[in-house]
């Protein structure tokens, strides 16, 4: 089966493929689940093979095994990996450490815990090329490490070389690391998300830079990212994993075109789309974890087109052609059907004004010190009654913050006004009057850190309840129960703790417990940031229906962009502690007028 | 009226073992892998096999402890298995009775300790600023003292009561149990959850015990161990000086003192108490260890993600 996937796959090409996977499987050490099965891959000089998975689909396990490394606890248990020819499973611990940074290379998803705190940049950098014996003299590998710098557009004189890495940037260090794995000029590169933890801006020059150095050394690179989005404008090729298996493999085009999985396209559907035109559909359900997935294809109990044969038996590799292959049973049934079918148009109805709009939250000339620190300056901005305001902006620009203020949490002095249905409101929640208490409630960004884990579910329900309430214990039954139903839960989940649910089911909870106070204004902290996007589409949609049904004012807070459209009529675009622009979704998308909303609406990517 | 009654009282019941149930599992976790280590196993089957020795001691004891069962120091023999003590007594029959003290006043002092200083932690946890700074600079103070001295100085103005060698040992344990689940609070109260309570309006009080302190458990099992530790070996300690026990009374740390004098002629009443004090605290030592080892072991575990 593995091995039909591979069947010549320099047909179409005249390039070169540098590295072969072909049937790998990684299983976890003791209990022998798979994380990872017949995964198999091949990617030609100067390509970039974006490898999309969501949480706990084994894409970083798979790609961190082209290094031939294991993390604890897994084992590689079979397949073939090939660079040049070379079987690289079958090398010692010596040859292991002459190939890694020299003909393969790796960049962390997150560089700043992996650059060493204690040296200084230069002598990292220098360390890589002192490792391989890079040029072979002192001289030629100076030479080198300014070469590098240039190539990922960072200063290479003295004073910048002798830095620590926490006196750079994020984004600074994330070119250090590119620079450390383009260092020796491998032959293949694996990129392990590695923008996942910048901003838009930078994120963009960051992808920028890989791109072009993937094309003009030949390097063949594989891009790991649970971001459709970014792949989208950095791959050349795609493959889709899911519960540990690549189930589609194809041209980026091929894919996104005319996609032959139905995850794939269910994927596709779940992506936030910036210009709005289409509406966001989440895939229900979650991925499934190791030792959790499900007999046959592990994407049956979540998918549409599934038939009885797909719970009993894992589809062969088939496929249009020999470069896009696909595993399903019904994939020429799923491929027949047209992309465009999927889409759905979003409501545009529902963005009309109401002409008589009255304002529920007024911030007027605010201030916001983070212990002596202004963080916000001069905000004013609006909340009107059911109607759904956005804040956007990337990290450190205030919007938590503000959110933070409106919502009591915020610990450190303010000055200026925050007036609630024309009364002012206390900065501290407990000087507030229950009323107002229970009128604003705060949904917080990590629904692993908003839940005790402590609690079953319904102890949880009930703070709210017996705070704001006084209610007999079958009412506060029914009432959870109804919370519960409005997120789309079932109450049987009531006596389970939170550590039983997935994460979008705790953010699920974590809706119900804000309704259950009966709100009349709901403020949103990045609630999706730390979801999977096909079940970030799912907790969208929910919220915006919940806002129109309910008649919620809400705020949504995002560092996305491309969010904005699918929930909000208003956006307020935030940069360094100010509002730089605020007004319709329509019209600030369309027509942004300040320079900085400009800049995010290009470096965003999208599909 | 009865129906309705009984159906919201089962309703409550099973609401509670369900609640039980979980948090006993939460409790078992770190239990369990610690039964996992030998570490444990044996420290568990010293301190179970001494506790016992305590427990059933006087029933399986051949004499009375008061009872004169031959000549002074008198050398093991086929009445008197380790001889006598320094007026007569039956070592065997003395060593049976003593531990019982020992183990009843340091688990005592313990729990005391536990109580004082986890409440102590939490509020300084949960309060910080100045609450934190002026309750943390007292018990700073209170550490400065080594431990056995803090209970001298109370013992010598006050007298050699039980009570109150039980409480200043316990409150000697106090800071440096608040010191740790301070640490553990200050964590735990950063959490968005207690930022949520706190959002709905929740009392301090409340939060910092039905939020808080469930997430402390297991950091309080480990010191539970190690604090009983060190309470046997003060209390033991405190006995040895003459502030425990009076005689008559059979006791491990007054034996130890009563029959050093004798120790060249007649060594084992004065040996069998050390050894037993000595491996005591080495079994609850294992234990609080094991724990610790499983604490790390599951935070590493769950940590991630």
């Amino acid at each position: 089966m593995a091995t039909a996937m591979t069947t010549d796959p320099t047909t179409g090409s005249e390039r070169e493929v540098v590295l072969t996977v072909e049937g790998l499987t990684i299983v976890l050490d003791p209990s022998g689940r798979n994380i990872d099965d017949e995964v198999s891959l091949w990617i030609r000089e100067g390509e970039v093979l974006g490898l999309v998975g969501e949480s706990a689909s084994g894409k970083t396990t798979a790609a961190t095994s082209l290094l031939a490394h294991q993390r604890r606890g897994a084992k590689i248990a079979g397949g073939e990996i090939t660079i040049d020819g070379k079987d690289v499973l079958a090398l010692g611990d010596a040859d292991l450490r002459t190939i890694r940074g020299g003909l393969i290379s790796y960049v962390p998803q997150d560089s700043s815990a992996s650059l060493n705190p204690a040296l200084r940049i230069g002598t990292q950098l220098m360390e890589i090329l002192d490792a391989h014996d890079f040029g072979g003299s002192g001289a030629e590998r100076e030479a080198r490490l300014a070469e590098m710098m240039a190539e990922v557009l960072l200063p290479s004189d003295h004073d910048f070389l002798r830095r620590y890495p926490h006196q750079l940037s994020g984004g600074q260090q994330q070119r250090v690391a590119i620079a450390m794995a383009f260092a020796n000029r491998p032959r293949v590169i694996v990129l392990d998300e590695p923008t996942t933890a910048l901003d838009v801006t930078t994120q963009a020059h960051v992808l920028d830079t890989i791109r072009d150095l993937t094309r003009q050394y030949g390097v063949a690179a594989l891009y790991v990212t649970h971001d459709l989005a970014v792949v989208a404008n950095l791959a050349d090729r795609i493959a889709v994993m899911y519960a540990g298996r690549i189930v589609e493999i194809g041209t980026k085009e091929e894919l996104f075109e005319s996609g032959q999985h139905p995850y794939t396209r269910k994927l596709l559907s779940s992506i936030p789309d910036i210009t709005g035109e289409r509406a966001l559909k989440g895939i229900p359900g979650w991925a499934p974890r190791p030792g959790q997935r499900p007999p046959g294809c592990a994407f049956t109990p979540r998918c549409d087109w599934a038939i009885e044969k797909c719970s009993e038996e894992f589809p062969p590799v088939d496929g249009p052609t020999a470069e896009h292959r696909v595993r399903c049973w019904r994939w020429q049934e799923v491929g027949a059907q047209a992309a465009e079918t999927d889409v759905v148009l979003r409501d545009r109805s529902l963005d009309a004004c109401e002409t008589v709009e009255k304002t529920v939250i007024s911030v007027r000339d605010l201030i916001a010190f983070y212990q002596r620190k202004e963080t916000l300056h001069d905000i004013d901005v609006t909340l009107c009654e059911r109607r759904c305001l956005s804040l956007v902006g990337e990290s450190g620009s205030g919007k938590t913050t503000l959110a933070r203020c409106i919502a009591g949490l915020h610990q450190h002095k303010i000055v200026g006004d925050i007036e609630f249905m024309g009364k002012p409101l206390a900065r501290d929640a407990r000087d507030r009057p229950r009323a107002t208490r229970q009128a604003i409630q705060y949904i917080f960004q990590s629904p692993y850190s908003s839940l005790n884990p402590r609690k079953t579910i319904r102890q949880i329900l009930a703070a709210p309840l017996k705070v704001f309430f006084d209610l007999s214990r079958d009412e506060m039954e029914a009432r959870m129960e109804k919370a519960l139903e409005q997120v789309a839960l079932d109450a049987t989940l009531l006596n389970r703790y939170p550590d039983q649910l997935s994460g979008g089911e705790r953010q699920r909870v974590a809706i119900a417990r804000g309704l259950a106070a009966e709100p009349t204004v709901l403020v949103c902290d990045e609630v999706t940031s730390w979801l999977d996007v096909s079940v970030q589409a799912a907790i969208i949609e929910l919220l915006a229906n919940l806002q129109r049904e309910m008649g919620l004012s809400m705020l949504f807070v995002t560092h996305n962009l491309a969010l904005v459209r699918s929930i909000s009529q208003e956006v307020a675009v935030m940069n360094e502690g100010r509002i730089v622009e605020h007004g319709g979704v329509d019209a600030v998308l369309e027509d942004p007028q300040a320079d900085y909303t400009k800049k995010l609406l290009s470096d965003t990517p999208t599909i | 009226m009865s129906d309705v009654t009984a159906i919201t009282d089962s309703e409550v019941v099973g609401l509670q073992t369900v609640h039980a149930g979980r948090r006993r599992a939460e409790w078992i976790m770190t239990v369990q892998e610690a039964w996992g280590m030998g570490r444990t196993k044996i420290g568990v089957g010293i301190f179970g096999f001494i506790v016992a020795l305590a427990v059933v001691g006087p029933w399986i004891a051949p004499y009375s402890p008061t009872e004169f069962v031959g000549l002074p120091f008198a050398s093991p023999s086929g009445e008197a298995w380790l001889g006598t003590d320094y007026i007569g007594r039956d070592v065997v029959t003395r060593v049976l009775y003593g531990g019982r003290t020992v183990i009843t006043l340091a688990l005592a002092a313990t729990l005391i300790g536990l109580g004082v200083g986890v409440t102590l932690g939490l509020i300084t946890g949960y309060a910080r600023r100045w609450v934190d700074e002026t309750l943390m600079r007292i018990l700073d103070v209170v550490l400065a003292f080594p431990q056995i001295v803090l209970a001298l100085l109370f013992v010598s103005i006050v007298g050699p009561k039980l009570w109150l060698i039980v409480l200043m040992v316990g409150i000697g344990h106090a800071p440096r149990i608040a010191r740790v689940i301070r640490a553990a609070t200050l964590e735990v109260a950063q959490r968005d959850f207690v930022r949520a309570a706190e959002a709905f309006g929740v009392s301090r009080l409340k939060i910092i015990f039905s939020e808080i302190l469930p997430s402390t458990t297991s950091p309080l099992l480990v010191e539970f161990g190690l604090r009983l530790t060190y309470s046997i070996g003060l209390i033991a300690g405190l006995s040895f000086l003459g502030f425990g026990l009076q005689p008559p009374a059979a006791d491990w740390g007054l034996m130890i003192n009563e029959n050093r004098i004798g120790i060249t002629v007649q060594p084992w009443p004065v040996l069998m108490p050390v050894v037993l004090i000595g491996i005591l605290t080495i079994g609850t030592n294992l234990i609080a260890d094991g724990m610790g080892r499983a604490l790390i072991g599951i935070e590493r575990d769950t940590g991630g993600t």
